[in-house]
């Protein structure tokens, strides 16, 4: 299977989810420039960390208006599972394809180190290969990971169980002491409705290797899509490519 | 017209003027002075330290390219070449902290990427007054925003360094950043410009009025005008830097470029003199083609221009299109500026007329070389002086109680009080508050986080693994400058073999005071000197780096501060170890001896007040047996954890092994030394003396004979000094308990000695 990953000026993550595709998982992995408008027979959308476009204005805020954006809305609108890892999370904020914003963390600092989130939804194609309730030590790298929404959004993100990853403890427990940025009910990840575009703060694709010492435990997100990708919707993803 | 006032404002002295008119036949006109100006300065001419310079060790097998290029490049096999250097951005950091350090992190970077090289990892030296002041807190706050604000931006993972505080700083900080990149050796480029109708091209962001005279500004002392002169100051774009750097590499891959150089220090100036003085060339380039910022500037202005995120680059003739659409891709433009001319000069148009005409040998090999008069300074005889048995009697002694009578003190001051208030310092206390603003993890190579020790960064696609780690002291070399130059290197050297790695070449960034002082220059020559027979030593030849001169504000310099980056080499990646002891139950020794030297130490600081005495003793030939040693140790995997001792000495070192390991304790035994009169002075200075070339090094108990049996044929001292295990560190001295602490709460202490001074969350 096909990942593809979105490089917009500013990107810096791309080459780490790359190799995190390619040369952990083994698959097949390749970067797409921001001004192209195909996805190249993507299975997968990896939307990297970076500061795309240097964020200027806000965070993500210009690379919605990229050419390629067209092509991962289509995609994504058609089932295929899309991820946003940091930046990438926030340009989907910005796009839509996501609800919500980010705010700068309360500490109004960058902040690098590794957190604890607990999956609380398996049934994406992100998690799929997680147990539920299972809690990962994955690192976080940014400074607008505050995640904020409405009440009544909030609400129904929570109704509809679409939040993916919460900031926990290292034995799963909730808490504001738990929580790195202040995010909005401790979020660090979420799906949209169709629980296809996921995104998430926190990096898998830095946690993947036993030699960088932080546990592999961001593995499990790659391989949930690898499994959603090559079992589960095979049929899906052969209507992918001929629509 | 030039007049006296025109020379000064320029900083040039009227001898320099009289050989600028002697050697161009005539008066230059006001462009052409500004060009000698900034050429001639000591930033870009080391008109004072070349002489000293070149007595530095800079060749070796594993040397690819020396000093005299954008960086220096090392073998590290595969075909693979490390390419590193230090600078100091310290002048600018003072006027304006966030864009002065930023803009530091940007130029660095840039002369990596400019050698074909993709930058990994980015590292610091910084120095402070003391942090209890707002002043410096706000300082420091921003240095850091900016160093992390331009490095996150980018995408090249900071891994750490080292932080000091010193009152000699407080008016003058050091922001020394280190960058290290990594490239294919057949793939490294050169700042040269050569083949006669080549095409210039200037690349990158547009030329502004920011930071003109930069160059001469880091060239002079601060005085209360000081802030005043923020205009000279430039802006960082890492965005554009980003651009900049991933068009550049991928240019470089087409064969079409014959020279890249980036626009620092003096800007265009300094990049078409250099390039054009390197390929035996001269570089003829149109002003007015110059993409510009703001409208009206002058030849003057644009020439010496220190705008950021500029490139100069040579195309080979024919395949200037090619350059082009590389450019193009990353939405920057390149311009067409000028050529390659065979006449050796640089020639400046504005519209077609010629407004410059200098030789280039006239800017830089005819740039004046000073031989500045040396002596000792004043202060040296009497601050080498040490008497210890007087330390404890004297007034300001124990001056961490002091309220209370120095004879009660004496007595009721115990040493584990001395370890927690040495651990909550913030010179030696964990800089975690700092190290997690920057990206440290980003590239997904880093093996070993800041804090640690040496940073540590896989190779991709190989086994292998670069460790590199900055350090200097500048209180040994206020107390000697040639011991504390050789110590600044056996300890970055030492920092990098604890983590496994050999130690390869190295980088300097010499941070002085006023050069036209004697005793300033002298104090120059001896830490030169120290670098040099260090560097021999150790086989770790200088490829480079930086010197900052005129260091001092209202005259008071700071303290001499040679900072040196060392980078090494480990074949086998997941050998790399870290300081922290990893499991209860190993077997802890000593490597190298302790002589109880206090002399300069963080303890006489703290604890007495005083920077006095000789810095510890340094025997090169055992620093380099133990360096080797600690190499093979690890490399053998007979070891688990490896620590230097350094800032705070044995006690110190032990408590930061036990930290970051959910608290593994250590009950340790270590001998009595006898130094003073006073009983107490000799627990102290076993305890926290800063005796060079130790390491303490833990181990499981089945790897203990294989340990002592390599250390004995290496002929390294070592000691089975204790047992970890428990959550107490226990120390005891000749037999008697001195230490006794509860892991957990030292490193409370620790954890928050440099966050203690800022607010955890806005309000």
């Amino acid at each position: 299977m096909k990942f593809s990953v979105i490089v917009f000026p500013g990107s810096n993550c791309d080459h780490d989810a790359h190799h995190a595709a390619q040369d952990v998982l083994g698959q097949q992995a390749e970067c797409i420039w921001h001004k192209d408008t195909d996805l190249k027979g993507a299975d997968v959308v990896i939307l990297p960390g970076g500061f795309a476009h240097g964020d200027y204005l806000r965070t993500g805020a210009m690379a919605r208006f990229s050419p390629i954006m067209g092509a991962v809305r289509a995609f994504a609108e058609r089932g295929g599972p899309v991820i946003g890892i940091c930046n990438g999370f926030q340009v989907l904020l910005e796009a839509g394809l996501l609800p919500g914003a980010m705010l700068r963390n309360r500490s109004l600092k960058y902040q690098c180190e590794y957190v604890h989130v607990r999956v609380e939804q398996v049934d994406t194609p992100f998690t799929c290969a997680a147990t539920p309730g299972q809690v990962l030590r994955i690192p976080i790298g940014h400074g607008e990971g505050n995640y904020f929404a409405p009440l009544d959004v909030l609400h129904t993100l929570e109704a509809n169980r679409q939040v993916v990853l919460r900031y926990t403890s290292a034995t799963g427990d909730a808490g504001d002491q738990w929580n790195p940025n202040g995010s909005a009910n401790g979020i660090a990840g979420l799906c949209n409705e169709s629980r296809n575009v996921v995104g998430m703060m926190p990096h898998p694709e830095r946690a993947c290797e036993s030699i960088l010492r932080g546990g592999t435990d961001g593995l499990v997100i790659l391989e949930s899509v690898v499994k959603w990708v090559t079992e589960s919707r095979q049929p899906e993803r052969l209507a992918l490519h001929t629509s | 017209m030039i007049d006296p006032q025109v020379l000064e404002r320029h900083g040039l002295k009227p001898d320099e003027y009289e050989r600028i008119v002697a050697f161009m036949g005539r008066e230059p006109n006001l462009t052409e002075l500004g060009i000698f100006s900034v050429m001639w300065s000591e930033h870009c001419s080391y008109k004072s330290s070349r002489v000293h310079l070149r007595t530095l060790p800079t060749e070796g097998p594993q040397v690819l390219q020396g000093p005299g290029e954008n960086a220096g490049a090392i073998d590290i096999g595969d075909g693979l070449a490390a390419v590193f250097k230090i600078e100091s951005h310290n002048h600018p950091s003072f006027i304006e902290p966030y864009q002065g350090a930023a803009t530091g992190v940007g130029g660095i970077i840039r002369d990596i990427f400019t050698m074909g090289a993709r930058p990994i990892a980015l590292m610091n030296s910084l120095r402070f007054g003391e942090l209890d002041t707002p002043a410096t807190a706000r300082l420091l706050e921003g240095v850091v925003a900016g160093i992390a604000g331009y490095g996150n931006s980018i995408g090249i993972p900071t891994l750490g360094g080292e932080i000091g505080f010193e009152p000699l700083y407080a008016g003058n900080p050091l922001v020394n950043v280190f960058c290290l990149g990594l490239a294919k050796q057949s793939d490294i480029v050169k700042g040269v410009a050569s083949g006669v109708g080549n095409a210039v091209y200037y690349v990158g962001a547009k030329t502004g009025r920011d930071g003109i005279h930069g160059a001469t500004m880091a060239s002079a002392e601060f005085d209360e005008s000081s802030a005043d002169k923020r205009p000279a100051v430039q802006v960082g774009d890492p965005f554009m830097e980003k651009l900049l750097l991933e068009a550049c590499l991928e240019v470089m891959q087409t064969d079409a470029l014959i020279g890249i150089q980036d626009m620092g220090a003096a800007g265009l100036t300094c990049s078409t003199t250099e390039m054009g003085s390197r390929g035996g060339a001269g570089v003829e380039i149109d002003v007015s083609l110059v993409p510009q910022r703001e409208s009206g500037m002058t030849p003057y202005e644009i020439m010496l221009s220190e705008s950021q995120e500029r490139m100069l680059l040579v195309a080979k003739r024919g395949r200037e299109a090619e350059v082009e659409r590389v450019f193009e891709k990353w939405d920057l433009h390149a311009v067409h500026i000028g050529h390659v001319t065979a006449d050796g000069l640089l020639r400046v148009k504005d519209h077609g007329a010629v407004v410059a005409e200098i030789p280039n040998r006239a800017l830089t090999d005819e740039a004046p070389v000073y031989h500045r008069a040396m002596s000792p300074p004043d202060y040296l005889a009497e601050a080498q002086k040490l008497d210890l048995d007087a330390l404890a009697r004297s007034a300001n002694a124990f001056a961490l109680q002091p309220s209370a009578e120095p004879s009660d003190v004496a007595r009721r001051l115990q040493p584990s009080d001395v370890l927690l208030a040495l651990l909550g310092s913030p010179t030696i206390g964990s800089k975690r508050w700092v190290y997690q603003q920057y990206d440290h993890m980003v590239q997904t190579n880093t093996v070993n986080i800041p804090g640690l020790g040496a940073g540590v960064v896989r190779i991709k696609g190989t086994d292998r693994a670069l460790a590199m780690s900055v350090d200097g002291n500048g209180r040994y070399c206020y107390l000697d400058p040639h011991r504390g130059a050789m110590l600044a290197v056996a300890e970055a050297a030492r920092n990098v073999a604890c983590a496994g790695a050999r130690p390869l070449a190295a980088t300097n960034c010499l941070n002085f005071g006023n050069p036209e002082r004697p005793a300033i220059m002298w104090q120059f020559a001896q830490a030169v000197e120290g670098i040099g027979a260090a560097c021999r030593a150790l086989d770790v030849p200088i490829t480079g780096g930086n010197v900052s001169l005129y260091n001092e504000t209202d005259g008071r310099a700071i303290y001499p501060t040679p900072v040196i980056g060392v980078v090494g080499l480990l074949e086998h990646a997941d050998r790399a170890m870290t300081r922290r002891f990893q499991d209860a139950g190993d077997v802890i020794v000593l490597l190298g001896e302790g002589r109880g030297e206090l002399g300069g130490s963080e303890y006489l600081k703290i604890v007495h007040r005083i920077v006095r005495g000789m810095p510890p003793s340094l025997d090169l030939t055992a620093e380099r047996a133990l360096q080797a040693l600690v190499v093979a140790l690890a490399d053998a995997r007979l070891i688990r954890s490896a620590h230097d001792c350094s800032d705070g000495g044995l006690a110190v070192a032990l408590a930061e092994c036990c930290f970051d390991t959910n608290g593994i304790g250590a009950d340790v035994s270590i001998p009595a030394v006898n130094v003073a009169r006073d009983p107490q002075i000799d627990i102290a200075a076993a305890l926290f003396g800063e005796s060079a070339s130790r390491v303490i090094v833990s181990l499981a108990t089945d790897a203990l004979a294989g340990v002592l049996e390599r250390s004995a044929a290496a002929q390294v001292p070592a000691l089975v000094i204790g047992q970890t295990g428990g959550n107490r560190l226990h120390i005891a001295v000749g037999g008697a308990t001195a230490v006794d602490l509860s892991v957990d709460a030292a490193e409370r202490t620790w954890a928050s000695a440099v966050s203690r001074y800022f607010k955890k969350h806005a309000a």
